[in-house]
């Protein structure tokens, strides 16, 4: 349904966006992962036709958008401060678009109490904005978002001013709200977990470019590139300097190499090293499992296992808690990142 | 003042109230009021009875004439202010669009050269249209009359014109900053969440942006509306008293054409007025608070033709609009224009410096008794006292609001209230009470600390109020005196509230022109009044000395404000 083709566009004479082009398709919910400033917002604000690239173009159902206004898109979009209209009420904020396009006041009624029924703020219409909460705010701006029944949906980090539990609700409301409704949605954030809570696809931008754009558990087993791995905090990324034609020397150990790329002598190559039951983990049979030894420095207790800082900066999870300077085994795979 | 403070000080109250570490007890507390509220029970309420008295007179009330003479003036006044408050949003509107919206090279520079008017005394503003505009002014004598340069409403606008451009003049600046701030308080996610709900740029603006900045829209009408309402240097200097508003009719009535009834009849109506609009003002501002600052400047280059060429039409504008009549005057002090005779339009003009010189020479037949410069050293006299009395005053009264008790809160407002009495109306009270007694020149000082005061109280008061008590103590438990506390504490913090409160009552007194008009003697004149006696003789010289004198007052206001921004700690103008 929407496309995106090869937008380019330089803020402050930089290049923020170098060639992105990507695609949402029906019902599906795309999620844009990416550090602050990596320009996720401006690629939200060019859909809705707030703001335009340089080059590349924005497709809707093979329609070229450049000349499309933004009130008539029929696009919907929710602000991570919420950007609800101060001097409405609730009901007012949620019939806005309603009344633009002219629905019938009896409609708008019925439409604004079911809408208030789905993000269960039932009896909210008189209250005013400042009277509510963080979150009852966002579910409002949800509300208003989905009244017009648009065409395409898109978040612009809608949970970042909230604090966790009320992130885990929301994101349940909004996933349910999402499937009934079949809405397209683009979900801009730079949380993981929220993220692969709500993603039906993952697109990582980094660098003004989309270095990865894939089902959540294909990125989470292969993050194929340094970034990647640093951006979803998958395992530890180290340095290593290949030794001989399939082996690589680490501050760990020296470790087997099966990567498919030429790599010569002494070159250095970054690895990712994690331990092995990985939950996504399918048994492609590229990486080797290898036995290191490290020296524990530093203990901390995580929910259900304790995280480990052995020497070296390695992190490592474990279930029981080891004293600190003993020197432990731990298993781990070793991935070649380059 | 937070609620905890509050509640600190009320259960202090059963022990006495402790004030700077000390306890005060009751009678103590309330001997600390008694030299303020002596003053204005003496000099504020005592002729503000009198012109009460006088209006309610059965008298005064019936009188046919009186009635029939206070709707007519009542009615200019209003159609005068509301057409300078019309011009006035014609002028500030795009000018804040242009500040809040638009970056560009010299722009902290443009805004400080509009908010510059709103600063300098009446008569320096008005002085500085006669230069360019009047009679003598640069315009008519440079520029041949008919012209085919200027149209002749540009090159000898009526009186009345001139008055509202004046108006403009003075005022742009209140609607460039407070529809401006709101401007750019503006959530600028709120327009763009309306767009992709569907709304068009039309919808938008009405159904968003316009009820955004509504109260910011008459608030700023409001407080134009009201300055425009009273204004009077500026209408008396560039009008003549042919144009009759409440603040010119009540100072007619007072001096030139005696009717003591009806000028205290006007003064109590346009009391009621100015207490009916700064109601409205305060309820208003209570509104606009609630709106969310973005956490970045909105601002930004023009981009497109159509912002290019509105930003660089509205730069050129402002620049032309508020800085010629501020040049013009030190211009025209310079200048000598003697036009010849028998050849109209033949003028010679020149550099010369005749009419400062004129300044210190006492010449027989002229306007005083004195050389004209006694006027600057009444002038700077009458401001030292000014400065002295409403610190001596604004002090005590200051301390005391900085811990309010039930007694301060009640004691406040009447603080408060001769700021919306006109000095216009002050001066009339003055002649009601004291009569005979204002051959003393002292009247004028105080006339002037009256409408310093509260200025002077409000610097102080968040000062005093912003030293916490904790560094007190501190310095007694390591052995300071009492004195020593002072000293070392309180001193050093208030220094700066201390001299911006005595730099605003000094400007205040320097450039004061309503009261000082009614309440001076013909010996002690002061700046002002010295400007208003040679605009209103014939001649040139005459006009040159104005010139001369106004660019003195202009020079000393300055260099006041800029002391006064310079002191002023980012502590944000608000009207």
């Amino acid at each position: 349904m929407l496309e995106l083709r090869n937008i380019f566009k330089t803020y402050e004479n930089k290049p923020l966006l170098r060639g992105v082009s990507f695609s949402v398709a029906k019902g599906e919910t795309v999620c844009l992962l990416g550090a602050s400033g990596s320009g996720k917002s401006t690629l939200l604000r060019m859909v809705a036709g707030l703001e335009f690239p340089e080059s590349g173009l924005v497709l809707f159902d093979g329609l070229d958008l450049a000349q499309t206004a933004p009130h008539l898109r029929d696009f919907g979009l929710v602000f991570q401060d919420y950007g609800l209209f101060p001097h409405l009420n609730i009901f007012d904020n949620i019939a806005f678009g309603l009344k633009i396009r002219n629905v019938p006041a009896s409609e708008i009624h019925l439409r604004v109490a079911a809408l208030l029924g789905q993000v269960n703020l039932n009896g909210f219409e008189k209250r005013s904005v400042n009277d509510l909460s963080g979150g009852e705010q966002q579910r409002v701006a949800l509300a208003r978002a989905l009244a017009p029944q648009p065409r395409l949906l898109m978040f612009d980090e809608p949970l970042g001013a909230l604090d966790r539990s009320l992130k885990d609700d929301l994101l349940n409301q909004l996933r349910d709200i999402l499937h009934k409704t079949k809405i397209p949605a683009i979900y801009v954030t730079h949380d993981v977990d929220e993220a692969f809570a709500i993603a039906d696809r993952i697109l990582l931008l980094h660098d003004g470019e989309i270095i990865r754009d894939d089902a959540p558990e294909d990125v989470w087993a292969n993050p194929n590139s340094v970034h990647a791995a640093r951006m979803l905090g998958v395992g530890n990324v180290v340095e290593g300097v290949v030794v001989s034609a399939n082996k690589v020397k680490t501050d760990f150990g020296t470790f087997a190499l099966t990567c498919k790329h030429k790599h010569t002598k002494n070159e250095n190559i970054p690895l990712l090293i994690q331990q092995p039951p990985s939950p996504f983990r399918r048994g492609d049979g590229g990486e080797v499992e290898e036995e290191i030894q490290l020296k524990v420095e530093d203990v901390l207790f995580k929910r259900d296992q304790f995280q480990v800082k052995a020497g070296g900066g390695l992190v490592i999870h474990m279930k029981d808690a080891p004293r600190v300077g003993q020197i432990i085994c731990v298993k781990v795979r070793v991935e070649c990142l380059a | 003042m937070s609620n905890k403070t509050l509640n600190h000080t009320d259960t202090e109250t059963l022990r006495g109230e402790t004030l700077r570490g000390y306890v005060f007890p009751r009678f103590l507390r309330f001997l600390i009021w008694l030299p303020v509220l002596l003053f204005l029970l003496s000099f504020f309420f005592y002729p503000l009875s009198k012109i009460l008295a006088l209006t309610f007179d059965p008298a005064t009330l019936l009188n046919p004439n009186n009635l029939r003479n206070t709707q007519h003036v009542v009615g200019f006044t209003f159609y005068q202010a509301a057409l300078s408050t019309l011009l006035t949003f014609a002028l500030g509107i795009p000018s804040a669009v242009f500040f809040a919206k638009f970056d560009f090279p010299g722009k902290p520079l443009l805004r400080a050269l509009t908010a510059v008017p709103f600063m300098l005394p009446t008569v320096v503003v008005a002085s500085s249209f006669n230069a360019l505009f009047g009679n003598h002014g640069l315009l008519s004598s440079l520029i041949p009359n008919p012209s085919s340069l200027l149209p002749t409403f540009i090159l000898h606008p009526s009186p009345f014109i001139l008055i509202l451009i004046a108006h403009v003049f003075y005022n742009a600046t209140i609607v460039i900053r407070v529809v401006g701030n709101a401007l750019s308080r503006l959530d600028p996610k709120l327009e763009a969440a309306a767009r992709t709900l569907g709304a068009d740029s039309f919808r938008v603006w009405k159904n968003v942006t316009l009820p955004l900045l509504r109260p910011s829209l008459l608030a700023a009408a409001l407080l134009v509306f009201l300055f425009d309402f009273t204004s009077f240097g500026v209408i008396l200097l560039l009008g003549g008293s042919s144009f009759a508003t409440l603040e010119v009719e009540i100072y007619i009535r007072a001096l030139k054409l005696p009717n003591l009834s009806l000028a205290a009849m006007l003064s109590v109506v346009q009391l009621i007025f100015t207490l009916i609009f700064s109601i409205l003002y305060t309820r208003i501002i209570k509104q606009t608070t609630t709106q969310t600052a973005p956490r970045f400047s909105i601002a930004r280059r023009p981009k497109t033709l159509r912002e290019k060429i509105f930003v660089s039409t509205v730069y050129c504008l402002l620049f032309i609009f508020f800085l010629l009549p501020l040049l013009s005057l030190p211009i025209r002090s310079f200048t000598r224009l003697e036009a010849d005779r028998g050849q109209r339009g033949e003028v010679q003009y020149g550099f010369t410096t005749d009419y400062y010189e004129e300044l210190f020479i006492n010449r027989r037949g002229s306007l005083f008794y004195v050389p004209p410069i006694r006027a600057a050293f009444n002038s700077l006299g009458y401001a030292v006292i000014t400065v002295v009395l409403s610190l001596a005053l604004g002090y005590p009264t200051a301390y005391a609001l900085a811990k309010p008790t039930r007694l301060e809160k009640f004691l406040d407002p009447l603080i408060m209230l001769p700021l919306g009495a006109s000095a216009v109306m002050l001066g009339l009270g003055f002649i009601l009470s004291f009569g005979r007694a204002l051959a003393s020149p002292f009247f004028v000082p105080i006339a002037h600390t009256l409408v310093a005061l509260p200025f002077v109280i409000r610097t102080l008061q968040p000062a005093l109020a912003s030293i916490p008590e904790r560094l007190r103590q501190a310095a007694s438990t390591l052995g300071a005196s009492p004195f020593r506390v002072w000293q070392t504490v309180d001193l050093p913090i208030l220094s700066r509230a201390t001299l911006s409160a005595a730099t605003f009552a000094f400007t205040v007194s320097l450039g004061e022109f309503g009261a000082t008009l009614l309440l001076t003697r013909p010996e002690y004149p002061t700046i002002p009044i010295a400007i208003q006696r040679f605009l209103s003789q014939p001649g040139g010289l005459n006009f040159g000395q104005a010139m001369a004198m106004a660019t003195l007052l202009m020079i000393l206001t300055t260099l006041s404000i800029l002391a006064i921004e310079k002191l002023r700690l980012n502590q944000d103008g608000e009207f």
